[in-house]
């Protein structure tokens, strides 16, 4: 049985490279043929398990099982597949396939046993992703340029990661990734490196700014793959690291905020993303066993409702080409199944009981009260009302209900529908069966969300977040604006500095780059004049020459040799 | 079906003025509701080992969820006056360079 074991991740870039080379009608069968294949195989690896390669004098491990990466895998493999089922009939080829591969890379970070091997899954994942936006270029002017800054921030994000796994090795001489502590140059490159991919200060704007360029079936694939997988790299790596409650916090307000400053429906739940993942953030910071278990519960959790309320957002954008809340609205009276499913998924996202956030988040706040962190408690409950109000309410209304924006558009086709079902399933099955999630987590748990006092408390405080959304609902009205960012620092300040200097100092910089540019001139023409095509060193010499040549050098070792005599 | 003939001729009831007040109440209501288990329920206190008794204490998830997002809804609003641009505030730079390519090509 262990030879029919392959990497569950490498399974599913096979199934992306295939793809582009099938027939049409072999097109679908792959689609979801490739991630159920996955999902098994992720099931089938034991911790005995191991695949390992030699590279330079290092072993990499590409088939490492733990019981947290399982659960990431898991769900990596889920929403590849029904996030296949949902592009099934949109979806170009290209994004299917660069959807694959970057899902596929991603399982393979979470089978990774050491840095090397998750440094290439890493920047495989930044290629896919950017592919995915790449491939809406025809449908969205606006997703070249945000694929383009996307892979920026990415690759800036990897040469972090390189440099601090390169000096972690060098200091220890080790590759495994393994519990760290930020200590050291390298291991505090790793983190950085790692929360980049979070959507970690500075670096927020990227998820914003990028994720909902892509195509409706694009977004729903660039929300659960890459920032999960930070949150995965950070829970093996970084467990109880303190500065990561306050990077999680702020993560979670900076979510709310710029969420309820935002009009695109699909940049509302970009920021979302933030804010939930620096819940799970917090959780890592805070590093118990609860703490750990909460992480990996929330993250499964939130790819399945997000991924829901991305779907419903990209049905609403396809069936009626608009994405702004001031363009929208009322549109429950033509599109009730994309209505219901992004209102389960809105349930979800703000933990009401009877959803999967119900008794996945609450693991977080409880392993704040269990730490003994009142601020912390107090800060992530504060954070759950507001998860309510910019996600739980402000999507839902903005776009299904609000004023009636004349719009009647129908449902989306049936495979669109049928995934959202799928999902708004798995949320209240979860919801109902915490078990299932709670069966799989790394720590034994012994947890019961569903105690009296925790469904009152989070009903009541739902309730009023609520009560405050619609009383102070003048105060939200949709303005056509974006709101400023870090983003704001490379591309408009650095942009325009370098226009500015090229427009308006030539007299001062003119000379300048002359003179820089003079300086490389002369050595180029120096290395041309010595190495060039007719260059002393390379240029074609006239045989006769090489015959004198050979001919005084034999009469000088002859002449050598009598002299010897 | 018959639903959509009268949602052309007539609004959708929830959108009616005369039926927003129904739906006020409706959410007092709801409110209400919430908050009778503080009457016989006393809630689980999780920092007595730190001092702080305010999350036992009655009704401090309804008034805490309320002031907690009137907070961030007003805070958001203020940051909004200096963070706030045009939706198409980035897309001057994006077309600029192509503006520069057309003219220079030309």
């Amino acid at each position: 049985m262990s030879s029919l074991i392959l990497p569950p991740g490498l399974i599913l870039i096979l199934g992306g490279l295939l793809l582009p080379w099938v027939a049409p009608r072999f097109k679908n069968v792959i689609a979801i043929g490739f991630p159920l294949l996955t999902l098994i195989m992720v099931w089938l690896v034991t911790a005995e398990h191991s695949m390992t390669l030699n590279f330079l004098e290092y072993q990499l491990d590409i088939l490492h099982l733990t019981s947290a990466g399982r659960v990431f895998a898991t769900v990596f493999a889920m929403m590849a597949g029904i996030g296949a089922l949902y592009a099934l009939k949109h979806a170009r080829t290209l994004e299917l396939s660069a959807a694959f591969v970057y899902a596929g890379s991603a399982i393979g970070v979470t089978f990774c046993g050491d840095l090397i091997s998750l440094f290439v899954f890493w920047e495989i994942m930044a290629i896919g992703s950017t592919l995915v936006i790449w491939a809406n270029c025809h449908q969205n002017k606006r997703a070249y340029g945000a694929s383009i800054r996307y892979l920026l921030v990415h690759l800036l994000g990897g040469v972090i990661l390189m440099i601090g796994i390169a000096a972690h090795v060098a200091n220890t001489g080790s590759i495994e990734f393994t519990a760290m502590k930020a200590d050291s140059f390298g291991t505090i490159l790793i983190l950085i490196g790692f929360l980049v991919n979070a959507g970690a200060p500075p670096f927020s704007a990227w998820i914003a700014d990028a994720y909902p360029e892509a195509s409706p079936s694009g977004t729903v694939f660039l929300s659960a793959f890459t920032t999960k997988t930070a949150v995965f790299a950070l829970l093996m790596g970084f467990p109880g690291e303190t500065i990561l409650i306050y990077v999680g916090m702020y993560m979670v307000f900076y979510g709310i905020i710029y969420a309820l400053l935002e009009n695109d429906m699909r940049r509302i739940l970009a920021y979302s993303i933030v804010n939930q993942v620096g819940f799970m953030v917090v959780a890592i910071g805070i590093g118990s066993e609860l703490a750990l278990n909460g992480a990996t519960a929330h993250a499964f959790a939130h790819i399945i409702y997000k991924g829901l309320l991305l779907m419903s957002a990209g049905s609403v954008l396809l069936m009626t080409g608009k994405r702004k809340c001031t363009d929208l609205g009322g549109l429950f009276q033509s599109m009730p199944v994309t209505a219901i499913n992004g209102i389960i998924g809105a349930l979800a996202i703000s933990a009401v009981p009877l959803t999967s956030g119900f008794v996945t988040k609450s693991l977080e706040t409880s392993a704040a009260a269990e730490a003994g962190m009142p601020w912390v408690w107090f800060c992530l409950v504060a954070a759950s009302a507001g998860v309510f109000l910019h996600a739980g309410i402000k999507f839902p209304w903005f776009v299904f209900f609000q004023k009636d924006s004349g719009l009647r558009p129908p449902d989306p086709p049936w495979n669109m529908r049928a995934a959202m079902w799928i999902m708004s399933f798995l949320c209240i099955l979860i919801g109902i069966v915490p078990s299932i999630i709670y069966g799989i987590l790394p720590y034994a748990l012994d947890y019961q969300p569903y105690t009296a006092d925790h469904v009152v408390t989070q009903l009541q405080l739902l309730l009023f977040a609520g009560f405050a959304f619609f009383a102070l609902l003048t105060f939200m009205k949709r303005t056509l604006t974006i709101s400023l960012d870090f983003d704001w620092f490379y591309r408009k300040l650095m942009f325009g500095g370098i226009s500015w200097v090229k427009e308006h100092s030539p007299k001062f910089v003119g000379p300048v780059i002359l003179s820089i540019k003079y300086f490389g001139q002369k050595h180029l023409d120096r290395l041309k004049h010595v190495h060039g095509p007719q260059g002393i060193l390379a240029r074609t010499w006239p045989s006769a020459s090489m015959v004198l040549w050979v001919a005084v050098l034999l009469a000088a070792a002859m002449i050598l040799h009598y002299m010897q005599l | 079906m018959s639903q959509d003939n009268s949602s052309k001729n007539q609004k959708h009831w929830l959108y009616r003025e005369e039926n927003r007040k129904t739906l006020w109440k409706i959410q007092f209501g709801i409110l209400i509701l919430a908050l009778l288990p503080e009457f016989f329920m006393h809630h689980h206190a999780s920092f007595e080992a730190q001092g702080v008794h305010l999350d036992a204490s009655p009704t401090f998830y309804a008034w805490y969820g309320f002031l907690t997002c009137a907070a961030m809804v007003v805070g958001a609003k203020l940051l909004g006056f200096i963070l706030k641009r045009n939706d198409d505030y980035y897309d001057e730079n994006d077309k600029d360079p192509d503006a520069k390519n057309n003219e220079q090509s030309r």
